[in-house]
């Protein structure tokens, strides 16, 4: 509480400033905008979110392995493909689905659903990407996913793919826009199926000789 | 049938009255309590701040505060400083009290208890030479009724600050979490008391 009382004291001096040096409507104006960022700062800080389970296809009984990999600049990476590979070695029968959720180039195309440029590019990475895992002689099919929540691409996809596991790959920290929203975090915590992570540093994989 | 009666009594002799209530780890009853009581002063205060914006902006024509009244802006000053000045103090306090430092904490409360008397009793004095009253229309109305209200709170916080100082010179609260809640709850209302106060200084006396 002491924290906030200094908070306030050191908000209320630009406010203080500029109503005795400029004007007081100026403060007034600038006080209005400190309680709104102030009440948007508590609301986004405490606001409780209600732990919730995704809805997911029960997995049937028929022996199939069955893999979802959630990928999109990653969907190529060569970390990711020997990673599948060895999930699927010793499996008799095996399905996998990827999914690559088109990612917008800026918070504003983001919001504003502006991913026209982003559609055909996340198709061109899967359509190649999975020609390399076809290759590999892993059966596999593809599809787009939501752009605006990882997660919510995720729920959509098992709705109609009863994983058994969920294959989620991303760039390394700190350049990853999903792990800075914790989309790995809230994958484990909503979905039933074990949720492995894979980190791709295509950096490296371009710099390395194949 | 006996055997039961006689289950029945030990089992009053072990729990007085209702069974524990159900506490979540995360805070307890004692600093939940005071907070929740602060979000309903914040809406109690809020409902003064609309009839002050209310009585300001839309029934309001001309300047503000209406002539000739006039709002002494400097001693309001002082006052805030020193309502800031004890939150510092109560800080002091109640760190002390969690390091076990008595002096701190007595010290701390003391000073915050003079502080808060020395802001009561400017405001008091204001309101002896301020030149209208509470019956003054509605400007003198809002005014009293806001800076009231708050003096008020200024009143309560005192006396709760008065029993942590009397329980702290009398060597009680030690260093565990519960058992400096003495200290740390009438030092939320007091936080609380001074950020209201912030609020209103630049609202009433700046804006």
């Amino acid at each position: 509480m002491f924290r906030v009382v200094l908070i306030v004291g050191v908000a209320m001096i630009p406010v203080i400033l500029l109503a005795v040096v400029i004007d007081p409507l100026a403060g007034a104006i600038l006080f209005g905008i400190e309680i709104g960022a102030g009440i948007g700062f508590l609301y986004q800080r405490y606001r409780a979110v209600e732990p919730r389970a995704a809805e997911v296809a029960a997995v049937p009984d028929d022996g199939v392995h069955r893999v979802l990999v959630v990928a999109n600049e990653t969907v190529g990476g060569r970390a990711l493909l020997e990673a599948l590979q060895a999930r699927l070695e010793g499996e008799s029968r095996s399905e996998l689905l990827v999914v690559c959720p088109p990612l917008a180039g800026s918070a504003a195309e983001h919001w504003s659903s502006d991913i026209d440029s982003a559609i055909p590019e996340a198709k061109e990475r899967l359509e190649a990407s999975l020609a390399t895992m076809r290759a590999a002689g892993i059966d596999v099919s593809g599809r787009l996913g939501d752009h605006h929540d990882p997660n919510q691409a995720i729920e959509d996809a098992l709705k109609v793919f009863p994983a058994d596991e969920v294959v989620i790959s991303t760039h390394p920290p700190k350049r990853s826009r999903w792990l800075e929203s914790g989309v790995i975090e809230k994958a484990r915590a909503e979905l039933p199926q074990p949720v492995t992570h894979v980190v791709v540093d295509l950096e490296d994989e371009s710099a390395e000789p194949r | 049938m006996e055997s039961a009666s006689i289950s029945a009594g030990a089992h009053a002799h072990e729990h007085h009255g209702p069974p524990e209530a159900h506490q979540s780890s995360r805070i307890d009853r004692q600093t939940l309590g005071i907070l929740l009581f602060i979000v309903s002063e914040i809406m109690l205060f809020g409902a003064f701040f609309a009839s002050y914006f209310f009585i300001r902006v839309v029934a309001n024509q001309g300047a503000w505060p209406p002539d000739p009244y006039e709002l002494p802006v400097a001693v309001a000053g002082v006052n805030t400083a020193i309502l800031i000045s004890s939150s510092f103090t109560i800080h002091l306090a109640l760190e002390g009290a969690k390091k076990g430092n008595r002096n701190a904490m007595k010290m701390g409360l003391t000073a915050t208890w003079l502080l808060g008397l020395t802001f009561l009793f400017i405001q008091i004095n204001e309101y002896v030479h301020i030149g209208f009253s509470a019956r003054d229309g509605a400007f003198g109305s809002i005014f009293y009724g806001l800076t009231g209200l708050h003096g008020a709170h200024v009143f309560v916080g005192l006396l709760l600050l008065t029993f942590a100082n009397i329980r702290a010179y009398k060597g009680h609260f030690g260093t565990a979490a519960k058992d400096h809640l003495g200290v740390e709850v009438p030092g939320i209302y007091w936080h609380f008391v001074d950020v209201m106060w912030i609020v209103v200084f630049v609202t009433v006396y700046i804006l």
